[in-house]
């Protein structure tokens, strides 16, 4: 249910790095999200649209890039993806590990279209 | 069409109010906990107990979440201490942004240890950073030994880990073994305690441990 929150503070990047004069043509946000991150991406693209339909940038979709949980073990040396987010190794059970990737909440990129050419 | 290239985390506001929380208890040189758990699982319990044991032993303060009233607060100012409630009218974590509000209204000199209670709920605490030193994550025994693995992210994040209700495994579903495992398989370095509020079974080590951990921060 945080992903409410989560949107607003979309929503309030978007604000900061894009000048108002084209938060009309916000056209894509593009999100990476670790697998556990802990956010229900289907769940943040419906609270961002709750958000945003009464704001400028209403045309802007999220795009979400999903980023698997994986673990490097420091005993046997393999790299392995966990769906499960054990950080145990899944080869050899050491619990000397090194989690990689799985937690991020990172907004990457805003895509702003060109402003239609005014008719002479 | 142009693009903007931003790479950056989408809670940075939140961990920059934390810094400035960590900031504020590293002026004060106050060990902060954030305990969080599903509601039910015994936070204030435990609470209660932990400030029974530490009492005049340590100076410590409380910051209680709740989603609606300030019942929390009331059973924790009968223990002598400052508490400030934080009432988040429906929100379903505490940010940073909130304790640094609570801190306003807050004196934390003399204040060795300040725990904070979050709003009781195993899924959006973990991602807000409050600026804590650790966090603790309750499970009881009656909400079965499963836990960990369908809410690994409030394990991962914690470092303690306190299985509370143990006078009642007798009575539930649960296999104590299990459920230290799971929470093992998802963070090996958790530090595990098993407490009862209800025969004070455990609480000893806990609070001991506890405040170890508050007087080896502050030398």
């Amino acid at each position: 249910m945080h992903e409410l929150s989560v949107a607003q503070s979309i929503v309030e990047i978007i604000q900061q790095h894009v000048p108002q004069s084209d938060w009309e043509r916000v056209r894509a946000v593009r999100l990476k999200i670790g697998t556990a991150a802990g956010v229900v991406p289907e769940s943040l693209e419906f609270s961002f649209q709750v958000i945003t339909a009464e704001l400028l940038f209403n045309h802007a979709r999220l795009e979400i890039e999903s980023v698997p949980f994986r673990v490097h073990c420091n005993t046997c040396h393999t790299t392995a993806e966990n769906e499960f987010g054990f950080a145990l190794c899944g080869a050899c059970g050491s619990t000397d590990t090194k989690i990689l990737s799985g937690s991020e909440l990172h907004i990457t990129e805003i895509e702003i279209a060109e402003p239609e050419l005014e008719m002479l | 069409m142009s693009i903007v290239t931003i790479e950056r985390k989408v809670l940075e506001k939140n961990d920059e109010l934390a810094a400035k929380n960590r900031d504020i208890f590293l002026h004060y040189g106050a060990f902060v906990l954030n305990i969080v758990s599903s509601p039910g699982s015994g936070k204030t319990s435990i609470l209660e107990r932990t400030l029974e044991h530490l009492k005049g032993r340590l100076g410590v303060a409380v910051i209680e979440g709740d989603v609606q009233t300030d019942f929390d607060a009331q059973r924790v100012a009968k223990f002598g201490v400052p508490v400030v409630q934080i009432v988040t009218n429906g929100g379903c974590h505490l940010d940073a942004k909130l304790v640094q509000d609570a801190l306003g209204s807050m004196d934390l000199k003399g204040i060795q240890l300040l725990v904070i209670e979050n709003v009781g709920n195993l899924v959006c605490p973990a991602n807000y950073d409050l600026g804590e030193h650790m966090k603790v994550v309750v499970a009881s025994t009656t909400e079965g030994d499963d836990k960990p693995l369908k809410y690994p992210a409030m394990f991962r994040t914690a470092s303690v880990l306190l299985i509370n209700k143990i006078d009642l495994l007798p009575y539930v579903n649960c296999n104590i073994t299990e459920l230290k495992n799971n929470a093992l398989r998802i963070n090996p370095a958790l530090n595990v305690f098993e407490t009862s509020c209800t025969t004070n079974q455990g609480i000893d080590p806990w609070c001991a441990w506890l405040e170890k951990q508050v007087k080896s921060s502050l030398s």
